[in-house]
């Protein structure tokens, strides 16, 4: 991948995450931040390459605790913004679910 | 050979699948009827990614990868299952700090090994690794402030100063590295020591009323920091995942501070949040206060109730008792709305998940600019565990704190009944006009005891 291409990937992304979000009601603030917050999660990704290619102990060391960091980020992003989620509901849809937390 | 290249097209593909489910998983999101198989869209995504890694060429330490992801998600569902929706920012202060700490130690291994060959891809690394690094020790200090554990806002003379001398060391450390003058490990250890340390600094003197802003502010710092990351690993699915992150926590950011009425270099500069605290000398009148059953009388035969909750109706955990106080009144034909204040709660929209919590149907809460104007045609403002978003000050008093600040109109209803524990100030210490008027009258109590009794009083109309 080129600098050039990198820079217009780099544009491009920018651009879809900021119209992504802007027309967000205040109402998903909370789950929308945790909601990002997940998806950068994907650093688990980059996380286990690093540790994958680690020879010394201390690269070792650091890319172990950089890959434990990147599962909390992925996983504890995912449960908390599933479960804020899974509440939100309208009248229109009928009453409470009954396996609603 | 063709089977590597082919199996590197397979990866680069699914990478590719992982950003448009990312993006559509975002998309999603951002409407109430469609947010829950957002997260779900973005789920798949984030796990094709990560089985795939796992075919990944030239790579070794699989069982240390698999243990690292193993105890990491097994701690992460475990407290994201427990936690409790009223401490949801802080925890989502927490996965964020160690997504931040993550991208560091990417840049680190990256950096200690000399695996950032070119310039281009140096400053990438010790640009993301510093980014991740103050978003790791800054989101720890701010789950620390609102979790309790920290409950003074460190300041004093000369604060911004340091700021400046740690950030200016951290980026010396930095061209160090980046221009290639010296990559000793020293360096690259001194310039993360440099950012941990910066990151705590900054985010000490920062109050708990603007954390929210902050800990968005690091959710776009952690984003942009795993873009970083990408380029230097030739990642796309990080690039893309992480740039998009970078962007939407900006707006977002940008959001909660206006929402909030502070700008970001306010909230970064300087220390309000839980300062305050002006003259309370213009309040004049008395405070009168009501019974239960009265106001049972009031709300059973009122024809729009606007229900105002603030964080001390969370606290109490009330809020499932005023929705049942709520539904006896839709049952009898009262209108009932709930009006959110953008900092209802700990961050924008946190109230609107503690209303979800207890069933609350997301078509009956309004925000500030939709409720604003039904006040004056509400026969009662129901104000629980609300203060300072309804304060009346924040119009027409300049010397306030809070002077500018949007707020419900809730002194334009006929009536107004506040539920409060006590005759405190609110967060910001400041007096409350509202609670004086000659249409306001105080129901002291618990929110969640006043809730059962009020239940009861409308149970005693018939």
């Amino acid at each position: 991948m080129t600098g050039i291409v990198a820079l217009y990937i780099f544009m491009l992304a920018a651009f879809t995450g900021y119209e992504v979000i802007a027309r967000v009601p205040v109402i998903l603030h909370t789950p929308l931040m945790s909601g990002s917050n997940f998806v950068h999660g994907i650093v688990l990704v980059g996380a286990m390459v690093a540790l994958g290619n680690a020879h010394t102990p201390l690269e070792k060391t650091i890319g172990f605790i950089g890959v434990l960091l990147a599962a909390v980020n992925a996983m504890g992003g995912y449960v908390v913004t599933e479960r804020m989620l899974e509440m939100f509901k309208s009248s229109r849809a009928g009453g409470p679910r009954p396996g609603a937390r | 050979m063709s089977a590597l290249a082919g199996r590197d097209t397979l990866i680069q593909a699914s990478y590719f699948v992982t950003a448009v489910l990312f993006i559509v998983g975002l998309k999603r999101m951002s409407s109430p009827v469609t947010a829950r198989s957002g997260i779900i869209w973005a789920g798949i995504g984030m796990l094709v990614a990560t089985l795939v890694t796992f075919a990944y060429p030239g790579m070794s330490n699989y069982p240390l990868i698999g243990a690292a992801i193993a105890v990491g998600a097994v701690f992460a569902w475990w407290s994201g299952k427990r936690v409790a929706m009223t401490n949801m920012p802080q925890m989502i202060a927490l996965y964020n700090g160690m997504g931040g700490g993550a991208a560091a130690a990417i840049a680190a291994v990256e950096l200690y090994r000399g695996g950032a060959a070119g310039y281009g891809e140096a400053t990438l690394a010790v640009i993301g690794g510093l980014i991740g690094a103050v978003s790791f020790s800054g989101s720890a200090i701010a789950f620390g402030k609102l979790q309790g554990l920290i409950k003074r806002s460190l300041r004093f003379r000369g604060q911004q100063i340091l700021n400046l001398l740690l950030l200016a060391a951290a980026l010396l450390h930095a061209a160090l590295l980046a221009g290639h003058f010296n990559t000793s490990p020293h360096v690259v250890t001194g310039l993360f020591v440099f950012a941990l340390i910066l990151g705590i600094s900054m985010t000490l003197p920062i109050g708990g009323a603007d954390m929210p802003v902050v800990i968005s502010l690091y959710n776009a710092l952690t984003g942009l920091a795993v873009g970083l990351d990408g380029f230097v690993m030739h990642n796309a699915a990080m690039i893309v995942a992480g740039t998009v992150v970078g962007a939407a926590g900006t707006l977002l950011t940008q959001l909660m501070a206006k929402a909030m009425n502070r700008s970001l270099g306010n909230v970064l500069f300087s220390g309000f949040g839980d300062t305050g605290g002006g003259p309370a000398g213009s309040v004049t009148g008395s405070l009168k206060p009501i019974e239960a059953a009265d106001v049972g009388v009031m709300l059973a035969f009122a024809q729009k109730v606007i229900v105002v909750p603030g964080y001390g109706m969370a606290v109490a955990q009330a809020q499932h008792k005023i929705w049942e106080l709520c539904q006896l009144l839709i049952e009898r034909g009262v209108t009932v709305r709930f009006a959110i204040h953008p900092v209802a709660g700990r961050m924008p929209g946190h109230m609107n998940v503690l209303l979800a919590e207890a069933g609350v149907p997301y078509d009956l809460i309004a925000d500030l600019d939709e409720i604003n104007a039904e006040f004056e045609t509400a026969d009662a403002a129901l104000i629980i565990g609300a203060n300072d978003v309804v304060n009346p000050v924040a119009r027409t008093d300049k010397s306030s704190p809070i002077y500018g600040m949007p707020i419900l109109n809730a002194d334009r209803a006929k009536n107004v009944i506040v539920i409060k524990r006590g005759q405190g100030a609110g967060f910001s210490g400041i007096e409350n006009a509202l609670f004086y008027l000659d249409n306001t009258r105080m129901l002291y109590g618990d929110a969640q005891k006043a809730g059962a009794e009020l239940i009861q009083a409308v149970k005693a109309v018939g």
